[in-house]
């Protein structure tokens, strides 16, 4: 194997590890803050706009996590630097 | 495969180019000043109102009531930085819409300079209210040991503003140009329609952040002040 296969190797199962183990965490996260939002809703429906906003401020930083591992992921298939500076020595040669 | 609108090369002389970000940033700016400046041409204070008069203020005083919410005392004086925040950032997501078209905050440039932006108006706002003592002050608030880590959470929150809108937004278009390699007729439709309401979320959430961040910047020193429960 060169190392041009392993570069490649390496990424694409980083990339499916990033996206699955990086998911995980944040989807239990927002479960949890979605599920004590509707008890505390059904609890007191008067202060529904409070509760909504701050859950919508909580949901949007716990998701940005997920979000990171989607960038990382991304980054890895579609614009890997070690890939291109590969990709530009094998074009120099 | 294209990651942002960043690589739509439009023109180019020399090092300068004009690639489609700034192209597709530059329309929705002209929209947006050319609209509102069509729409305040002539206002009306009677009760007889043009629709467009009337869609501004619905827009306007629904943005100072969220900003209200938030904890600022005085909406009017943050509505011109907050309210362009939203509104720049809703219409980037509802134009997509339009074929052909891409979200320039699909690119991590307009995302980093909106974040830039905030990370500004933070200690200018805070600075303002109550002077650059108290405002220095307010980073080593409980105890001097969380200097830096009350520095580290400024820029963190920053990157996470920027890496947030950018993340979402790229993966809207990114998903789009997948499933129209595999299911081209009916599913990318279902989630451009998605696509629209995260866009919608998304700009929400960044400019309550940002009201979020001004307030504890502005407020800090200042905890009578704290909102009590109003129901």
């Amino acid at each position: 194997m060169d190392s041009m296969t392993l570069i490649a190797i390496a990424s694409i199962v980083t990339a499916g590890l990033t996206i699955a183990l990086g998911s995980i965490g944040p989807a239990l996260g927002e479960g949890r803050a979605v599920a004590t939002a509707l008890s505390s809703l059904a609890q007191q429906p008067d202060a529904a706009t409070t509760i909504t906003r701050t859950l919508f401020v909580g949901l949007a930083m716990i998701e940005s996590i997920a979000i990171y591992c989607f960038v990382v992921s991304m980054i890895l298939i579609f614009a890997n630097p070690f890939w291109n500076h590969v990709i530009a020595q094998a074009a120099g040669k | 495969m294209r990651l942002s609108p960043d690589q739509i090369i439009l023109w180019q002389y020399g090092f300068l180019k004009l690639n489609g970000t700034i192209a597709f940033t530059w329309g929705l700016m002209a929209v947006l000043a050319f609209g509102s400046m069509l729409v305040t041409r002539k206002l009306s204070m009677d009760l007889k109102r043009s629709r467009w008069q009337n869609l501004l203020e619905i827009i306007v005083t629904g943005i100072e009531k969220q900003i209200a919410d938030v904890g600022l005392r005085h909406p009017d004086k943050y509505i011109g930085f907050l309210g362009t925040l939203f509104l720049f950032i809703a219409l980037a997501s509802l134009c997509t819409i339009i074929p052909g078209y891409e979200p320039p905050t699909g690119s991590l440039s307009t995302t980093a300079a909106l974040a830039l932006c905030v990370l500004v108006a933070v200690p200018f706002f805070g600075i303002e209210e109550q002077g650059l003592g108290g405002y220095l002050k307010s980073y080593a608030e409980p105890t001097i040991i969380m200097l830096p880590f009350n520095i580290i959470s400024e820029l963190s929150r920053t990157l996470a503003l920027a890496v947030r809108l950018f993340g979402n937004m790229m993966s809207g278009t990114m998903i789009l140009a997948i499933l129209l390699t595999t299911t081209p007729f009916i599913f990318p439709i279902a989630m451009s329609a998605l696509g629209l309401l995260t866009g919608m979320v998304q700009a929400y959430i960044f400019s309550i952040l940002a009201a979020v961040y001004i307030a504890s910047a502005t407020r800090a020193r200042k905890p009578t002040l704290k909102p009590t429960a109003k129901h």
